[in-house]
Order: structure tokens, then sequence, then C-alpha cells
């Protein structure tokens, strides 16, 4: 049963709410509400009149090849960071669960990425990659391999998808060893008993038994892809090279601030805004009915 | 069906020694119960048996094949476990077909045995439940549905009525033993539970801090205690010791009498006074806990028809002398 504490009155839960909903409205809300009202709107060059065009904005971002590319991008950058980040975590989970001792010291250096800022995430690993001063692309040059990042699309892509799923791993570790501690261990030996080795216990008990986890953490780095990896992005290709990596979010950035086109930039926050709420309702939703199996 | 062989078989956790060495010859479908306290080795030995955990030395032998490195998979075993272990995501019966799908037995034949096995059970209304639906004698079935239907040579049980209400384990006990004389199986039971040992088992096996204090038969154990530690553990109320001087056991450290090996008497009618603490009327018996001269708990277990003493009043205990269980300094019965 769930515990509910219930007040009399309204104004002492009012005002035990009332920072949350400030700081709410005033990060949240206000930006919402005059980004949907911009995306209205064409100002003119100088920010001196603005020109009523309706929804002229999102009909032109929907004709707008290169938007529909952003979009493109996105999906493919949002589905490799979730791939990588979670493939890797799961990986590095599975090792750390099959280890009685020591997975406390693991679990304390495997967190240590997630503290990483985004835009500091970045910089390393540009650093790292550089084409003149690189360290790992000097190697690569030793092999034979001429790295390029600035100018080839798919290293510039491969990069910024490695930048950001490196951050996430840790976060995704946590829940996927967590996830398969919570797996009771005679449940895996019962199988082993049955016959089951290690490949066909995955299959069959640990990743059914996973899903939950599994699923709350695809909502949570697509999520993550689409918006937090703007840090990522700008450190390391600023969009480029021909736009390879403008994911929307960049977008929305490089349109408004950078191309000051800030009727189009609003109309594309308002997509977002639209996008991010159908993935959080999805959450939502889902964790309301937490077990499924 | 299959001899179960352990020969000085220990374990040991890194320094510290759990198991001391273990040694019995287990015959084909006897039924064999390991009985402890809490944390004497008696799950560790077990899981030895089915492969979860490698022996630090000794052999164990099923059907006379050495299977110290044997996966347990291999071992042609099948186990219950205390918090039965079934698949979750799973429905009864895939939770028992599961075993016999990665054998890759044909499906008709799977589901004949599911069946039989549900048949037996009682389990043939629940089979597309999952086990979050059922009750915890329910699941307490399906884990042993899951054990019957690989014919496994040996069975192995952890505790496995532990988590039921008392009135269920005592049907389940007498279930599962019936199951067991009915296949034939040969089987190695663990229990804390004195009076499940002394029910269900052909022999059984008292451990005592890593140590097998005593192997034989219910009966013969209980009459014939081979330590101190057994005679305080099997039977209940539990047997009462005395200072072997006090009642002029020449070479006895301590004296074992089982309560109801003894009497009351008249004050100092008897080989040892006391004060009646209190007693228990339990209908068919009556339990009379004594506080003796010097300082002992006694129990004396008297039938319905003996009068009751009052509490507080002074008493006299008498027993026979072959009733008695000499122990020397180091518990072993002389
Ligand atoms: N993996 C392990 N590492 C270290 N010590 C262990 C391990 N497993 C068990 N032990 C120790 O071995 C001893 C015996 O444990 P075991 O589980 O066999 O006891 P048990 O007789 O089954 O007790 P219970 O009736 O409580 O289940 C205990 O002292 C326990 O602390
Ligand atoms: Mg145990």
């Amino acid at each position: 049963m769930e515990k509910r504490v219930t007040f009399k009155g309204i104004w002492l839960p009012l005002l035990l709410v009332l920072p949350q909903i400030l700081i709410t409205a005033v990060f949240f809300f206000y930006p919402a509400g005059q980004a949907i009202w911009q995306s209205l709107f064409i100002p003119d060059p100088f920010g001196l009149s603005m020109q009523w065009v309706g929804l002229g904005n999102f009909e032109y971002l929907l004709s707008d090849r290169y938007y529909r590319a952003s979009f493109v991008t996105t999906a493919i950058f949002s589905i490799l960071v979730t791939l990588v980040s979670m493939g890797v975590a799961l990986y590095l989970a599975v090792l750390a669960d099959r280890l009685i001792k020591g997975s406390g010291a693991y679990r304390t250096l495997l967190i240590w990425p997630y503290a990483v800022a985004p835009a500091v995430a970045g910089v390393l690993w540009l650093f790292m990659f550089n084409t003149r001063v690189g360290v790992v692309s000097w190697y690569l040059g030793q092999l034979g391999y001429d790295w390029n990042h600035v100018l080839n699309e798919g290293e510039a892509m491969g990069l910024v998808v490695v930048a950001s799923a490196w951050g996430r791993i840790s976060y995704n570790f946590l829940f996927f060893l967590a996830g398969l501690q919570a797996i009771p261990r005679s449940v895996i030996e019962a199988a082993a008993i049955d016959g089951a080795r290690f490949w066909t216990r995955f299959r069959t008990i640990v990743w059914p038994l996973l899903s939950p986890t599994t699923f709350f953490l695809l909502v949570v780095n697509i999520i993550y892809a689409f918006f937090e990896t703007f840090g990522v992005i700008h450190t390391i290709t600023s969009g480029g090279p021909q736009q390879a990596t403008t994911i929307l979010v960049y977008k929305v950035y490089s349109d408004g601030f950078v191309g000051q086109d800030l009727g189009s930039s609003a109309a594309q926050s308002v997509i977002l805004l639209v996008v991010v709420s159908i993935l959080t309702i999805i959450q939502f939703k889902y964790i309301e009915r937490r077990v499924h199996y | 069906m299959a001899t179960l062989t352990l020969e000085n078989v220990k374990k040991s956790f890194g320094k510290t020694d759990v198991i001391h060495g273990v040694s019995v010859d287990v015959q084909d479908g006897e039924f064999i119960v390991i009985v402890g306290p809490s944390g004497c080795g008696k799950s560790t030995l077990l899981r030895m048996v089915a492969g979860l955990e490698a022996v630090s030395s000794g052999d164990i032998q099923i059907g006379g094949r050495r299977v110290n490195d044997v996966e347990p998979m291999d071992r042609d075993i099948a186990m219950v476990f205390q918090n039965y272990a079934l698949y979750p995501h799973m429905s009864v019966f895939d939770n028992m077909a599961y075993g016999l799908k990665i054998a890759k037995v044909p499906k008709p034949e799977i589901e004949e045995r599911v069946r039989q096995a549900a048949k037996l059970l009682q389990l043939e209304p629940y089979l597309t439940r999952k086990p979050r639906e059922l009750s915890g004698g329910q699941r307490q079935r399906v884990a042993m549905g899951r054990a019957i239907v690989r014919k496994p040579a040996v069975f192995l049980f952890d505790e496995p009525l532990s988590n039921l209400d008392a009135k269920l384990r005592v049907q389940m006990r007498l279930e599962i033993k019936a199951l067991q004389r009915a296949l034939g199986v040969t089987a190695l039971y663990v229990t804390h539970d004195q009076v499940e040992a002394m029910t269900m088992a052909d022999r059984m096996i008292v451990m005592n801090g890593g140590v097998a204090d005593q192997i034989g038969a219910p009966l013969d154990v209980y009459a014939n205690p081979a330590t101190e530690f057994v005679a305080g553990f099997i039977g209940s109320p539990p047997t009462n010791f005395i200072d072997g001087a006090a009642v002029g056991q020449s070479g006895g450290h301590r004296v074992g009498v089982r309560p109801e090996h003894m009497q009351l008497v008249g004050a100092g009618a008897g080989r040892l006074d006391g004060r009646a603490a209190y007693c228990e009327a339990l209908g068919a018996e009556t339990l009379v806990h004594v506080k003796s001269a010097t300082g002992t708990q006694i129990t004396v277990r008297q039938d319905a028809g003996h009068p009751i003493p009052e509490e507080g009043s002074e008493v006299g205990m008498d027993w026979d002398r072959e009733n008695e269980m000499p122990f020397n300094a180091e518990g072993k019965r002389l």
C-alpha cells in the first residue's frame, strides 16, 4: 500500500512546493512560453520588430532539406550513443556481477566518468583524437590510418558518439549491475542445474528479468542523446563537417545564435519540446507499472 | 537412481574451514537428512554435491562416478531451493519444462512428462499461471515438479519447507517422503528441524560445526547419541545434562538423561533434588521444569495421569541407570 501524507489546509503544501514551482516557472515555463510565442514570428535582422507568420516557421522547417537531414542525423546519433553506452555498460556489469570480491572498487572507478561534464568530456576526447597533436590519432597514423574527423563525416560522427557514450557508461553500468544483482542467485543456480550454460542462462533468464531496467535505460539514454550531448558536439565538431553531426539540439543553437534566425530556432525548440514530452510520457507510463513479467 | 558417496569431503572459504571432512555412503533410493543448527555447514555440503560450490578436498561420487570437476548440469541431480528459485517470468508449465527444453527432449514428451508431474503434484489447474500468482505451498510443488520431470539420479533439498506454515509443513513433509518412495530416487535433504529429520530420514547426518557428529537411523541416533551435542539437539524437549559427580557417575564428566526417562518422586527420595519452577500441561503429557539444587535446568516429561507438582514445591527426580548416557569431558559418549 502507498502511504499518503495528508494536510489539513491548502497553504502549507502550497508553501512547500513553492520553491520548485518558482524554479520551474522561471527556468522552464517562461522560456518555453517565449519559444512558443517567438516561433510564430519572424524578427527583423536588428531585432527591432517582429512579423507575425503563424505556422510559417514550422512549414518552412519541415520542408527544409537540412532540417530533415538533421532529424536523420539525430536518429543515427541517438541510436548509436544508446547502443554503445548500454552495450558496453551491460558487458561490464555482467563481468562485475560475476565478481564476488572487489566489485565495490570497480563500481567506484566506473562511476567517475559520470562526474565529468559533457563539454569537458568533449575536450578530453578531442585532445586524444586531435588531428595534429592527439595521442590516438598519432598511433593510428603509425598504423597507417589517417585519422581526420575534421574532414571525414563518418569519423566525426564516430568520435562524438564515443565521447557522448563514454560519460553514460557508468550511469548505465550502475543500473545494470543493480538489476543483475536483484536477480536471486538461486534462480541462476537452478537454471545451471537445469542444464543451461552461460549464454542460454543469459538469453532465457537474465535478459528477460533485466528487461525493466533495460527499457528504463533505453528511454533515459535516448533523452540524453537528444538533449544533453550539446557540449560534446560543440567542443568536438561544432556540428560539422558539413552538418554531419548537427543534431536537432545543436541546430537550435547554430540557427538561433550563430545564424540569428530566431523564429526558426524557436520553432525547432517547440518541436524538440514535443519530442521530449512524448518520450517522458512513455517513460512515466512505463514506470507506473514497473513489473511487467 | 544411484548411490552417492562422500569421501572425507572438506570445504574452506579462504582461510575459514567450514566442512572438516565428511564421509558417508548413501544407498540407492535412500532418504538421507542432513540436520544441524544454523551455520553448521549443511547447505555448503549440499551445494558441493550439487556442484554449485567447489570441493576443497576429498571426493564426491554419484553412481560410482567421481564428480568433483563435473558441472552441475552434468551430475544428473535436481535441487529444490529454500526460496524455490522459480523462474518468475515463466508459467508453471515452462518452469517445469525448462530443463527438458534445454535437453532437447521432443515436444510431445515434454508435454507428457510435465502433465504427469503436474498430476502427481495436483498442479494441473495452475499450469498457465506465473509463480507470483501461486500460494507458498503451490510454489513449493512447482519446485518439486521441476525436479521430478527431469528424472534425476539424486534429489537435493535445501530446507524446502521452511517458508511454509506449520500445518502445511507437516502435510508437505509426508508428501515429499511419499513421492521419494514412489519414485525410488536417492535423496539428500537439509533441514534444521529435528522433527523433520526424525520423521523423514532413512538415515540422518547430524552436523555440528562442520563435522558429522553422527550418521544413523533416526531411532538409533535418538537412543544412542554419539556426542553430547547430538543428545541435546535430537529430541524435544532436549536431553537433560547433569554433572556426573552430582549423581555418582564414576567415569562420566556429564550425564544425559532424556525427559521421558525421569520420574518425579518425593523430595529426598530420588537421585537428584530440586524445586519445580513451572509446569506445562499439554494434555496428553506434562512437562515439569525443575531447577536442581546445583542450579541446572531439568525437564521431566510425565503422562497426564500423574499428579502435577505445585510450582515452587520441593521435588525429587529419579531414573534408571540404564537410561543414563555418560559423556566425557570432550562431549564423546562413553
Ligand atoms: N560464500 C561463502 N563465503 C564465506 N563463508 C561462507 C560462504 N558460504 C557459507 N559460509 C560460511 O559457512 C558456514 C556454513 O554455512 P552454511 O550456509 O552451509 O550453513 P547452514 O548449515 O546451511 O546454515 P542455515 O541453517 O542457516 O542455512 C557459515 O559459517 C557461513 O558463514
Ligand atoms: Mg542453509
